[in-house]
């Protein structure tokens, strides 16, 4: 059998220090999912009205973040906007920023489309039964709307839990980091210890996002 | 005839440069059913449309009761729940169990108790004989059996008059017999219905008047008898002949032995 150097693990308090990484990388994506999900819902419904002005500012911010690779934006919140203005953020705060920004640029446009999904003639059939605007959204548009983001809405949520592991890039001690820490560290004595260690990192990126899927695939199946 | 119900007077509508209704006319009376017939494009479904205020107008008025019913009315949405409307397409919340899309808009719109409406809508259920199905969804039934729960919808809210869309036309054959079954109890028990259909047989059973609707105007109207028996239009003979059939056989060749 050879050597995994999952010996490292057990050394010190090395696991637990992973386990405390996890946990940053872990806050920083839950919260920015919050903030997402909650301005994202907001947004998505403001590009489902007629209003050509918010419209266009919308998609042009949408479009803006798509294109920019995540870690640009990482690199501009963090180092370039705390010289260009002065002003001090840490690193777990200009993560979040970004991957608030990020999410909800995405999540406002899963919200747009599966609002704009639901077929008019369930509008048409509520405005029949005499059901106001209001109603028809609350009661009848609005509960399609969230059976269908469901899945979709899950899917960036685990895509933004997985890159978060690009804050390390901006000095954010999370998991990756502690790992490549560990490795750095117990270089001599087990010079195979990236493998188990990486290794493991897998297996918690595994664990923090399979309960999600799970979740996402019961109510996709309750909701069909 | 007894009092008029619904009454469209001069009534134009325009999809831009189509000109759809045409300075049209129409007047309902309480009890009656009024068959409204026409080759496929001619604006039934967007006459019915407009009664309902789905559609805006560009000339002429309609009235409920003398109260105009306009996408502009202020109680638009009570004027709605007097007219009841089921369209071809199958257009129950796909959400909502069979009883909750029935007793949505009682609870909501008129404001009834849950037992109340439900009450109800059981009631009116077994009578399309669908009382089974009340907490299935819409997915798991058939064609004909959701235009049946369309229809007990409508009827729940009590509406003075019903529209009916094409409500068989995508149904398989073998379920449109149950849905115009119901239609017509519905016309025996004295319901005041417009009622647009392909079904000519349905139409002459179940019409106390027919209209046949071309070129944006009522171009014949009549009971069943006459406009079936002896259309006195031009347009009127040539849309009954598109449902009748001919074949000239040739004489058969003497068999070779
Ligand atoms: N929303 C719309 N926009 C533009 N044209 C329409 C619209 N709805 C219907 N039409 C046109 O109006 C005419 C009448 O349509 P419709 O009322 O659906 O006819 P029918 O129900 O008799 O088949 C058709 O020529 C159709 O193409
Ligand atoms: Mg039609």
């Amino acid at each position: 059998m050879p050597d995994l150097g999952l010996s490292v693990l057990l050394k010190g308090k090395n696991f637990a220090r992973i386990l405390g990484g996890l946990g940053v990388a872990l806050k920083i994506s839950l919260v920015s999912v919050a903030i997402s999900l909650l301005l994202g819902t907001l947004l998505g419904i403001l590009m489902t009205w007629k209003n050509p002005l918010s419209r266009a500012i919308l998609r042009l911010y949408l479009e803006f973040i798509r294109i920019m690779p995540q870690m640009v934006l990482l690199f501009l919140v963090y180092f370039g906007t705390t010289r260009a203005f002065g002003w001090n953020l840490s690193g777990e705060l200009s993560s979040v920023i970004v991957f608030s920004l990020w999410g909800t640029a995405e999540m406002s446009d899963l919200v747009r489309g599966a609002l704009t999904s639901i077929p008019a003639h369930q509008y048409e059939s509520a405005a029949a039964l005499g059901l106001s605007k209001r109603q028809s959204y609350f009661f009848v548009v609005l509960p399609q709307a969230v059976r269908r983001l469901i899945p979709l809405s899950i899917n960036l949520i685990t895509r933004m839990i997985k890159t978060t592991s690009l804050v390390l890039m901006i000095g954010v001690v999370e998991v990756l980091k502690v790992a490549q820490q560990i490795i750095e560290a117990n270089r001599m004595s087990s010079p195979n210890a990236a493998f188990g260690i990486y290794l493991t990192v897998l297996l918690l990126y595994f664990f923090a996002c399979w309960p999600i899927s799970l979740l996402a695939k019961y109510l996709e199946r309750r909701w069909r | 005839m007894s009092n008029p119900i619904l009454t469209l007077s001069h009534l134009t509508k325009r999809f831009d440069e189509l000109l759809v209704l045409d300075d049209l006319s129409l007047t309902v009376h309480e009890g009656e059913v009024v068959v409204i017939v026409g080759p496929s494009g001619c604006g039934k479904s967007t006459l019915l449309r407009c009664m309902n205020a789905l559609e805006e107008i560009q000339g002429g008025e309609i009235r409920l009761h003398g109260e105009l019913v306009s996408k502009s009315s202020k109680n638009l949405t009570e004027l709605r729940q007097k007219i009841g409307m089921v369209f071809q397409s199958y257009d129950l919340f796909p959400h909502l169990t069979v009883l909750e899309n029935i007793v949505l808009a009682p609870m909501k719109v008129q404001k009834r108790s849950r037992e109340d409406a439900s009450k109800e809508a059981m009631a009116l259920l077994a009578r399309v004989g669908l009382e089974e199905k009340a907490a299935s969804y819409p997915r798991q039934l058939s064609g004909g059996q959701k235009q049946r729960v369309a229809i007990v919808r409508a009827l729940c809210m009590h509406p003075e008059i019903l529209l009916f869309d094409e409500v068989t036309a995508a149904l398989d054959p073998e379920m449109v017999r149950e849905v115009l079954d119901v239609i017509l109890r519905l016309a025996d028990q004295g319901k005041t219905m417009l009622i647009v259909t392909h079904e000519m047989q349905f139409a002459r059973a179940v019409a106390d008047r027919i209209i046949l609707l071309e070129a944006g105007r009522i171009q014949e109207e009549g009971t069943p008898e006459e406009f079936f028996d002896s259309p006195k239009t031009e347009r009127a003979k040539k849309f009954l002949q598109t449902f009748t059939f001919e074949r000239k056989r040739l004489e058969q060749p003497q068999s070779q032995n």
